[in-house]
């Protein structure tokens, strides 16, 4: 008790975050071991997870670095299909699921962080507008550049094209792994609620650790006043990669995520399109930039909320739009902000003079 | 030898001579002022001394190593720091932080040391604390360690800017208009600062200033630029009495 007293303001707002994040998880198993969850809703246990990690990720790259990435869903796009065409391809190789699937996060990880920093290098120099704009056009060349992948592999390894099935002029002992638009076909399912949620974890530790570190500090000062922090020998390039890395290698984990829920795995615009990038955006901004507990809940209700509304049929979206803008106002417009913060001091105004009466 | 030797630097700007064959020798220890009417280029000799803009001819030797035409985080690493004439905090960050991002590359651990909190963390961690405390009290900052550098009175701005300058452990301190905005009052204030950390610290610096007070009250040399030309060079007094400099500065 007396150590939670000396920790500073980050670390508590953190562990309560982290608090939160597994308090949800077990009121979820709660109502999932009872039976008293819909197949819809426990359908959706992993993706929203999935978005959950995508949203807290591309804060690391909007809320810390300060740079507006909309190319996130591309780097999740890269972890989706590594992790899967390895997971396809050590099917029989490597029985426990448990292991293939810790390995194969691994290497979602690692692929989204080296696509990260092969798009870090040349649009990491821009700054602002430009940087969203060409972040926009590599996450398309991503998903567009996967969609014409073709991989086989027979007898003589592996086969690979960028033209069709045929063209990979394979063995009869061959299989497909990668059928360019029609992606990846029998990955096996090893995404579970509880993975997930250890996922999500694991990525708040990591970013809210790298935050309250010397390199955390380094990508915030570049993002507040880059003339000043080059003035006190803070390397620009360097800690602007390492942040967007960072969060370009956990949108891999999310894609490993997202990939082994599904048994078949396709690029398509509206997994891994600027919708999605956007999307991605969007809980984000409502959970506050540079928030990441903020991320976490918005990332949760508006995955939700179109599920919520599906009684209302064809008005689903409008009314989703409608409520999502009134999220904003609420949330952010410097009126409402004043409103609260009034509400507030009142009621500790009347409460100060109950006690004083 | 002189802690900072300039010898003959110079930069255009399109047509524009901004700064024109500047010399200038520094000792160590002292305080130096460096002044002349608006748009005199002084600022921009700064820029040139901190790497900021390359100067077209001319050297600059910090403590006998070169340092001509380096980047600024080299420069500063080499052992020059700075400040601003308007402002530049980390102002989302804390006092705290904003100090501690100046104590970055004297006290360092890795990225993955600092994701996974291994105990070299805590322990450089620790160390920066009291250091960048350490340097908050001279400055009377430690009240507002953990408030928001942009929530801080302006005056506490400016002197947190030093403190973060000073943090990076710099052999040579360039102060830019550091009294500017400030009252009286205030002033005298920065003026027993600036001669304090040049006893504590036993700092050498080079600072810009408007205040007529404060540079004769403080520095003990001048060197006076005008259209980008050193107009007169040496002894506060002897420069602050010469009718060249008079004229520069009130006309005909």
């Amino acid at each position: 008790m007396k150590k939670l007293k000396t920790m500073n303001k980050n670390t508590k707002s953190n562990m309560i975050t982290y608090l939160m994040v597994i308090v949800a998880y077990v009121i979820v198993q709660i109502f999932v071991v009872t039976g008293n969850m819909s197949s819809l809703m426990e359908g959706l246990l992993v993706p929203v997870c999935t978005y959950v990690i995508l949203a807290v990720s591309l804060n690391l790259t909007v809320g810390i670095l300060g740079e507006l990435s909309l190319g996130h869903a591309g780097f999740m796009c890269v972890g989706a299909f590594a992790s899967a065409l390895f997971s396809l391809g050590m099917k029989d190789s490597i029985e426990n699921d448990l292991l293939r699937f810790i390995i194969a996060i691994i290497i979602a990880a690692v692929s989204a962080a080296l696509a990260g920093i092969l798009v870090g290098i040349p649009v990491l120099r821009l700054k602002g507008d430009y940087l969203a704009i060409v972040t926009l056009a590599f996450g398309e060349i991503i998903k567009n550049f996967i969609n014409a992948i073709y991989l086989g592999v027979d007898a003589n390894g592996l086969h690979f094209s960028m033209k069709d099935t045929m063209d990979l002029g394979m063995g009869a002992d061959g299989t497909v792994l990668i059928k360019g638009a029609q992606g990846i076909t029998g990955t096996p399912k090893c995404s579970t609620f509880t993975i997930a949620v250890i996922l999500i974890l694991i990525s708040l530790v990591i970013i809210n650790n790298l935050v309250n570190s010397r390199t955390g500090r380094a990508v915030m000062s570049i993002r507040d006043n880059r003339i000043a922090a080059e003035s006190v020998g803070i390397n620009i390039t360097k800690y602007k990669l390492i942040a967007f890395t960072i969060s370009a290698s956990l949108a891999g984990v999310a894609g490993a995520l997202y990939a082994h829920n599904l048994s078949t795995l396709m690029a398509t615009p509206k997994n891994f399109g600027y919708n999605m990038s956007i999307m991605i955006l969007v809980f984000v901004v409502l959970g506050g930039i540079g928030n990441m507990r903020g991320s976490v809940i918005a990332a949760i209700l508006l995955t939700l909320l179109p599920e919520l509304l599906r009684g209302l049929a064809d008005y689903r979206m409008l009314i989703y739009a409608i409520v999502l803008i009134f999220m904003m106002l609420f949330n952010w417009s410097p009126q409402f902000i004043n409103f609260r913060k009034k509400m507030m001091a009142k009621i500790k105004k009347d409460k100060k003079a109950e006690k004083e009466a | 030898m002189a802690l900072l030797e300039v010898k003959n630097l110079g930069i255009s700007f399109g047509g524009l001579r901004a700064v024109n064959a500047f010399d200038i020798q520094i000792e160590k220890g002292q305080l130096y002022g460096l002044i002349g009417p608006n748009g005199a280029g002084k600022t921009t000799v700064f820029n040139l001394l901190t790497g900021v803009y390359k100067p077209d001819e001319g050297s600059v030797v910090l403590d006998g190593v070169n340092i001509t035409g380096k980047k600024t985080i080299d420069i500063n690493k080499a052992g020059i720091a700075r400040t601003f004439q308007n402002i530049r905090l980390f102002k989302d960050m804390t006092v705290l932080d904003n100090v501690k991002v100046g104590l970055h590359n004297n006290h360092t651990y890795g990225v993955v040391t600092g994701i996974f909190r291994l105990p070299k963390y805590f322990k450089v961690e620790k160390e920066m604390d009291e250091k960048a405390m350490e340097l908050l009290k001279v400055f009377e900052l430690d009240q507002y360690a953990d408030v928001l550098a942009a929530n801080l009175p302006y005056g506490k701005q400016r002197e947190l800017e030093i403190a973060r300058a000073l943090a990076t452990e710099p052999k040579l301190l360039l102060l830019d208009e550091p009294a500017a905005g400030m009252n009286p009052n205030e002033t005298k204030d920065l003026m027993n600062t600036i001669r304090f950390v040049r006893d504590k610290f036993d700092m050498t610096i080079l600072l810009i200033e408007h205040d007529m007070k404060l540079v004769s009250g403080i520095c003990e040399k001048l060197t006076v630029l005008n259209f980008g030309e050193v107009l007169v060079q040496g002894d506060t007094s002897d420069v602050l009495n010469d009718p060249q400099v008079i004229t520069a500065y009130l006309g005909e």
